[in-house]
């Protein structure tokens, strides 16, 4: 069964087009990743899931409920982390979770139950009765996911959910979104972070101008960009930059610190170059090391020729 | 059942607005001082009784008590980014309205019980009692109602905006509906523009719950203040719906 169906979903603000009829399917289970620049359209797609906004066009159906039809049924179960979203920082941490428990109808001992397991998992029992207020953006941000979790949703929504974040709390949200997803949960998650969604995600979708640029599994996309492979290497002297991007095959040369990498068409070809070229100036290569390209270079490369519109 | 479902949900709404919103020091002594100083600088001078004074005392307190803090809500939790988080969740824009008029309703039916009490307290003798509290949970209900209409337009995150505007409505209301003047001694015009006060109703009733004394007869006043209530829920509610998403961009 498919967790999540968007069909030609569509939004307009005014005469600009947010997101352009996108369509794409989500198998109950995966952990799907939503790239792309800002002012994509990425927000507004995920404020059309969740139901905060309604689209223009489209449908988006979660775990069979459609949002615009029966968005209540459809909110139940789902757990949303919004980009733009807070804790009530008056309130403690328990109490956060509590009031979210009521608004999802949970059971107030249920509610209890999952709050101290919740509160535990995170790091956070021992600050539970603290208002959130004195917590630190990674404390607070384990809070709003413990409140997107109370309902035990079949669905998670996260939106930019290690955004900012110190390297412990990213680690401990990406663990638990892990450990989440064995346990059978669908994960819809955007990030800016590529080696995050290239370390979460089964497959990934880039949208750009408010439209899918591509949808694939990460290693596929990479195989698949075979004009972005590269090569760094350094030699025992400096040499002329110039002089490497003479060689046949070689696209682009940036230079790295005492390193070079090469942008190539043909990967054979040009270590045949190079060691050609070290030979007949007396030089050593002192590293070489031949790169795929990396989910970084494949979302560049898809977007950077776009302008940045409203999200 | 889903309805039912979803007046729990605006109940728990409410409880958290009374949390965060209302059980702060300085709003409670705003809603017990405020109408009192208003009421004093209007009748410092004029020879007036407690008993004269309390149907404006009372409707001073429930109407601003009430309208108080409501208007602001929306706006605050925009502005401190829970509001996008309160709509993503499976609770429908009416039932989170109805929780901000609930707690509007809890803290304005309970700070006005305070004037009510010292009223009582200084000789001022309640004969009809049952049209008193019915016509106070009415229109602390009807007054609560209109505090979330005040909230619609501009759909900012800037509570003071809101604040401001909703003054522009809250005081001038207070002018036209008979607190300082009962509604019979007013020339025909100022009875005319007094009819279009939900305040109004309120007062004319604290006035016969006294004094046995009305301007519009006792259903007449309840009728009004119940159409009145229905008004602002429906109107306020569609407008929000339309709204709320320009408040979330």
């Amino acid at each position: 069964m498919e967790a999540i169906e968007v069909d030609n979903l569509t939004k307009r603000y005014g005469n600009f087009t947010s997101v352009d009829g996108i369509s794409f399917t989500i198998e109950e289970g995966e952990i799907f990743g939503f790239l792309g620049p800002n002012g994509s359209g990425k927000s507004t797609t995920i404020r059309m899931l969740t139901g905060i906004i309604k689209p223009d066009g489209g449908t988006a159906v979660i775990m069979g409920h459609d949002i615009k039809k029966d968005p209540i049924r459809a909110k139940q179960i789902m757990g949303v982390v919004p980009e733009m979203s807070n804790a009530y920082v008056e309130l403690s941490a328990w109490n956060n979770l509590m009031f979210m428990g009521e608004l999802y109808g949970v059971p107030k001992k249920k509610s209890a139950e999952r709050a101290k397991r919740l509160l535990e998992q995170f790091g956070l029992y021992d600050r539970r009765d603290s208002a959130a207020r004195g917590f630190s953006k990674g404390m607070k941000q384990r809070l709003i996911l413990c409140m997107a979790l109370i309902n035990q949703p079949s669905v998670l929504v996260l939106d930019e959910p290690t955004s900012g974040l110190d390297v412990e709390s990213s680690r401990l949200i990406k663990d638990v979104i892990r450990e989440l997803n064995r346990a059978g949960t669908t994960v819809f998650l955007t990030t800016h972070n590529m080696e995050d969604a290239s370390q979460l995600c089964e497959r990934i979708a880039i949208i750009n101008r408010g439209a899918i640029a591509t949808i694939d599994r990460p290693e596929i996309l990479k195989q698949a960009s075979s004009s972005l492979q590269s090569i760094e290497l350094s030699f025992n002297r400096i040499v002329n930059e110039e002089d490497l991007s003479k060689f046949s095959c070689v696209k682009q040369v940036k230079k790295l610190g005492d390193k070079f990498r090469l942008y190539v068409d043909d990967v054979n070809v040009t270590l045949d170059c190079i060691t050609d070229y070290a030979r007949s100036h007396d030089l050593k290569i002192v590293a070489l090391n031949t790169l795929a390209p990396s989910l970084e270079d494949i979302f560049v490369s898809l977007t950077h020729k776009s302008k940045p519109g409203v999200d | 059942m889903h309805q039912l479902e979803q007046l729990q949900r605006s109940f728990a709404v409410a409880k958290k607005d009374v949390w965060i919103y209302y059980a702060k020091g300085p709003v409670m002594v705003f809603g017990l001082i405020f109408p009192l100083f208003l009421l004093i600088a209007f009748t410092i001078g004029r020879s007036m009784t407690v008993k004269d004074l309390f149907p404006g005392l009372m409707g001073m307190a429930i109407f601003f008590t009430s309208t108080a803090v409501g208007p602001a809500i929306l706006p605050w939790e925009a502005r401190s980014k829970t509001l996008e988080r309160l709509v993503s969740s499976p609770v429908e824009v009416w039932a989170l309205l109805m929780g901000d008029v609930f707690a509007s309703f809890v803290f304005g039916l309970l700070i006005s019980l305070i004037p009510l009490a010292v009223a009582v307290l200084m000789g001022v003798e309640v004969v009809h009692l049952l049209a008193l509290g019915t016509g106070m949970v009415l229109a602390t209900f009807c007054f609560a109602s209109l505090s979330i209409l005040l909230s619609v337009y501009p759909p900012t995150d800037v509570p003071a905006t809101v604040m401001m505007l909703s003054s522009l409505v809250r005081f001038p209301l207070v002018f036209i509906s008979g607190v300082f003047i009962p509604v019979e001694e007013m020339p025909g015009w100022g009875r005319t523009i007094a009819s279009a006060s939900p305040l109004t109703y309120f007062i004319d009733l604290a006035r016969y719950s006294t004094t046995g004394i009305s301007y519009y007869s006792l259903p007449t006043d309840l009728a009004v203040l119940v159409i009145f209530t229905l008004l602002f829920l429906v109107v306020s509610i569609k407008l929000h719906e339309r709204f709320l998403p320009q408040r979330l961009s």
